[in-house]
This record gives structure tokens, C-alpha cells and sequence, in this order.
């Protein structure tokens, strides 16, 4: 045992992601949960930070094409899950600064999720479409659904993988305009409702921070398909249908990602497709509440924890400008210019801080969320998605 | 062996001079970037497909160059592709279309 422990020690010492106190052995100690992970996406690698001193503590490499990259984190917040785009999964120690485990699980991943008890890492696929199982320990694999449609011959792209209460995943096929969702109690056999006929292209989703409604975004109709996971058996309806009204939608560079807290309060902040504006629905009647006209084609739409701010990014050739919006006025009330190329923003868990990338100008940028000042600049090679451990404690993420 | 000679040399600039102008300098390195990463936001960055389909050489070995650029200008209505117009000139498109079929420069 004591063996053992000075082993962990070792690993620890050995580690370089230790600016924390010294413990009573000489070891550093720290938790995880002012850490988190920014993808420097062209390197291939992530690089560790903190959000306390607003530090970067480490990086870890090797882990292959990094386009797309998105993470989810063990429910202890050590680990963090990174889905590449060439169907990679890799498992990064967050304490020790390393590679725990790596395997390639499919020709072209586009994301996944972590099950409500911890004990699962699905991983959603476009080729072959569907998703597959992991044991999230050992990343071994327990089985897989293959998101066949039509007459069976084909495969969809799964898009807005999401997990949700009752260890189900729910996702989206692009191709087939259907939802599915899976009952992963038994890993190793799981059950799959299909929710048909949801809706012309559905390109994301998002589970409410309840975990009780899910929405998938449509590239192909106005309108959101929504789900009530306590009442599967009605199916899906939609909302928000024909808020484009009737006119010819503007071009999409970027599709816009809907996972990520956009519920503020009562209020769901969503981007429009085709057109330069947030729709704000009501989540209690799912009714529009408004719409905010915003500066280009939104690609995330993030509300600040508390609700009481809506920070948007814009596909190109808007992608040099981050907007603001006041909640309760839903006016715009703050434009910045973080850098060319933003393609992330993501809040402190408690949201005092907002961490923005800023691809082509190599660099991360850090906002003081209460007078929108700028706190440091932190190199980065071509970062992208960041993502922080406090994502382990929430449903959706 | 003069002739044969001509007859290349009179072939290598005729089949030249059917291709698009090369942007050149910074106008390349931009164009070359634009591919990789905002066409790679669907069609991912090593362009092997995503959202968007493949656009490595071997995926787009049977379609024709013209074709190829009027999707790069105009788009395909129905699909997610939009129209590059607005960012490119017809010279352009097409030297990214004949660079897509020989395979994307880093």
C-alpha cells in the first residue's frame, strides 16, 4: 500500500501540471476543477490552463487531427475524453499533464458524450454513421448502433450527440431527418427509440441543462425539432417553424453549433440558419419571445452561467467579432474584436471570466465578463474549441 | 527527335494555357488557407469529408473542372454548400478546383 501510494507520488512529481500547494510528502496537490483544456487544433494537441492565475500549466500531443475537436470530462474532472475528427479518442490525464489511453474508433468522428453515471463514453460517427459504446475506464469497446435509415442500405451522419438522464444518449441523422435515443443501461445491448420524421437536416442538438428537453437545429427547413424526454411516446414537434418568413435565406459559411448553455432563465437563445439573428424561445410554451438582429450567421450562442448575458460568435466572414446581448432588454450591448477567426468562447463555471480563441491570430483571449476588460493574451498555435472541467458536473456536456 | 520535341513543347503550352491564372504571393498563401480551414469547416481540414463531402483527389476524380468552380461560385441549392462568389474571382475558383483535384497544398 505504501508502496503504492509513493508510486501516485511519483507519477504526480513527474508530471509538469502542478502549481498548486505542497502536501504533507513533499507532493504537490491540486484539484481539477479551475482547469481545463484548449485544443490547438492544426498541433494536433491540447494544451492545459487554469482560470485562477489564467495560466497554461501543460500540453499533451499526439493526439491526430484535431479539425472538430470537442471533449467531455470524467465525472471526477481528471480526465478529459478528446473526439478528433479522424475518429480518435483519447483519454488525457489532466494531473499528470499525459496521455492515459488513445485508441482510433472510426474513419470520421464528429463528437460524443459521457454517460450520467460516468461509467460510458459514446462516441457519434460519420463514417461509418452511427455511434459506438466505450467503457470509459478502459476505453474498451461494448457495442455499437449503426444509424441505418430508409431501406437499411445506408448509413446517416449522427450530428448533436448529447447525453441525457436514465444513461441515454440522444442524437441526430443528418441524412435520414430522424432522433434516436439510446438506453445504455446495459452497455452491451442497448435499446433504441426512433423518433422519425423530425425535420428536413437536422445539423445539432442540445439537451436542456434539465436534461428533459432536446433540440435539434434543421439546415434544410425553418424551424427546431424538440423532444420531450419525459413523454417520448409523443414524440417530436416543431418550433419555431417558419421564422425565415418566407424569405431566401442569406448563405451559411459555418453551420452553428447549439451545444453549450444557451438557456438563460426561462428563455433558449438559438441561432437562426440563414439569417443574421438569435431567436429567443420561451421554454415554458416554446413560443418565440423575440429574435435579436446580430452582426452575421451565429455559430455558438452562449449564455453566461446566471443568464444574465448571451455572448454570440459568427461564421465567416463575420468571424472577427464577439456580440453581447443583455437578457432582459435582448439588445446588443457590447461589441469586441478578440482577434481573426474566433471559433470558441467558453465561461468560468461560476461566469465571471470568458476564455475566447482567436484562430488566425494564434492566440486565446481572456474577458472580464462585468466591464468586458481584457485580462491576458495567451499564445496559442491555432486554438479552437476550449473546454473547462466544470463541464464534468452538467447534463449536455 | 526536334520535332518530337516541339511537338511536346507546343503541347505543354497549350494544355498551360488552357489553366487558370495562379494567384500569386499572399493572395496564394490566403486562398490556400481559405480552403484548409473555412471549406474544412464542413469538409474538414485534411478535406476528407464532414458535413460536406470528401474534396481529396481521388473523390473528385470524375468531376469536371467547370463544374467544380460553378459550385465553388454559385453553390448547390438544397445542399449546405453556399456560393464563394462574393470572396473569389472566377480565375481563382477554378485554380482551386484544379488544385483540389491534384490534391490541396499545405
Amino acid at each position: 500500500m505504501k508502496l503504492r501510494v509513493l508510486f501516485v507520488c511519483a507519477l504526480l512529481l513527474a508530471g509538469c501540471a502542478q502549481p498548486g500547494g505542497t502536501g504533507e510528502s513533499g507532493v504537490t496537490l491540486r484539484g481539477t476543477g479551475d482547469m481545463g483544456v484548449v485544443v490547438e487544433r492544426a498541433a494536433g494537441r491540447v494544451m492545459l490552463i487554469e482560470t485562477t492565475g489564467r495560466t497554461v500549466l501543460g500540453r499533451v500531443d499526439g493526439l491526430g487531427d484535431l479539425s472538430h475537436a470537442s471533449v467531455v470530462y470524467s465525472r471526477d474532472g481528471r480526465y478529459a475524453y478528446v473526439f478528433g475528427r479522424d475518429g480518435g479518442l483519447s483519454k488525457v490525464d489532466l494531473l499528470t499533464a499525459r496521455l492515459d489511453k488513445r485508441i482510433v474508433q472510426s474513419g470520421n468522428a464528429i463528437g460524443g458524450a459521457i454517460s450520467q453515471d460516468g461509467r460510458l463514453i459514446v462516441a457519434a460517427n460519420y463514417t461509418p454513421g452511427g455511434i459506438r459504446i466505450f467503457d470509459a475506464r478502459t476505453l474498451e469497446p461494448l457495442s455499437e448502433v449503426a444509424s441505418t435509415y430508409g431501406d437499411g442500405s445506408r448509413r446517416a451522419k449522427v450530428v448533436g450527440i448529447a447525453d441525457a438522464p436514465g444513461n441515454r444518449f440522444v442524437f441526430s441523422l443528418f441524412e435520414a431527418g430522424e432522433i434516436w435515443v439510446v438506453d445504455a443501461s446495459d452497455p452491451r445491448a442497448p435499446r433504441v427509440t426512433k423518433l422519425a420524421g423530425i425535420g428536413k437536416q437536422p445539423y445539432d442538438g442540445l439537451i436542456t441543462p434539465n436534461g428533459r428537453h432536446y433540440i435539434a437545429g434543421l439546415y434544410g427547413e425553418d424551424g427546431l425539432a424538440l423532444v420531450d424526454l419525459w413523454h417520448l411516446e409523443k414524440g417530436a414537434r416543431k418550433i419555431l417553424t417558419g421564422y425565415g418568413r418566407g424569405e431566401a435565406p442569406l448563405p451559411v459559411y459555418k453551420m452553428p453549433h447549439l451545444r453549450g448553455w444557451a438557456v438563460a432563465g426561462r428563455l433558449a437563445f438559438l441561432p437562426a440558419i440563414g439569417r443574421h439573428e438569435v431567436l429567443v424561445v420561451d421554454t415554458e410554451t416554446w413560443r418565440e419571445a423575440g429574435r435579436v438582429k446580430v452582426h452575421g450567421q451565429p455559430v455558438f450562442v452562449v449564455a453566461q452561467p446566471g443568464g444574465r448575458q448571451v455572448w454570440v460568435n459568427f461564421a465567416f466572414p463575420h468571424n472577427g467579432v464577439v456580440q453581447v446581448i443583455d437578457v432582459p432588454s435582448l439588445a446588443v450591448v457590447k461589441q469586441l474584436q478578440p482577434g481573426r477567426a474566433v471559433l470558441h468562447l467558453e465561461f468560468t463555471p461560476r461566469g465571471e471570466q470568458v476564455w475566447i480563441s482567436s484562430r488566425d491570430d494564434n492566440v486565446v483571449v481572456v474577458y472580464d465578463t462585468a466591464r468586458f476588460a481584457e485580462r491576458v493574451r495567451i499564445p496559442a498555435e491555432r486554438p479552437s474549441g476550449i473546454f473547462l472541467t466544470a463541464r464534468a458536473l452538467m447534463t449536455g456536456f | 527527335m526536334l520535332r518530337t520535341c516541339l511537338i511536346a513543347a507546343t503541347g505543354l503550352v497549350l494544355a498551360l494555357s488552357a489553366q487558370a491564372a495562379a494567384p500569386q504571393g499572399a493572395r496564394r498563401a490566403a486562398l490556400v488557407e481559405l480552403v484548409r480551414q473555412d471549406c474544412g469547416s464542413c469538409h474538414g481540414l485534411t478535406l476528407k469529408g464532414g458535413l460536406g463531402p470528401p474534396l481529396l483527389p481521388e473523390a473528385l476524380a470524375e468531376r469536371d473542372v467547370t463544374l467544380l468552380e460553378s459550385v465553388i461560385l454559385d453553390g448547390r441549392p438544397g445542399t449546405a454548400m453556399p456560393p464563394w462568389r462574393p470572396f473569389l474571382s472566377e480565375d481563382e475558383a477554378r485554380w482551386i478546383a484544379e488544385q483540389l483535384k491534384r490534391g490541396w497544398p499545405e
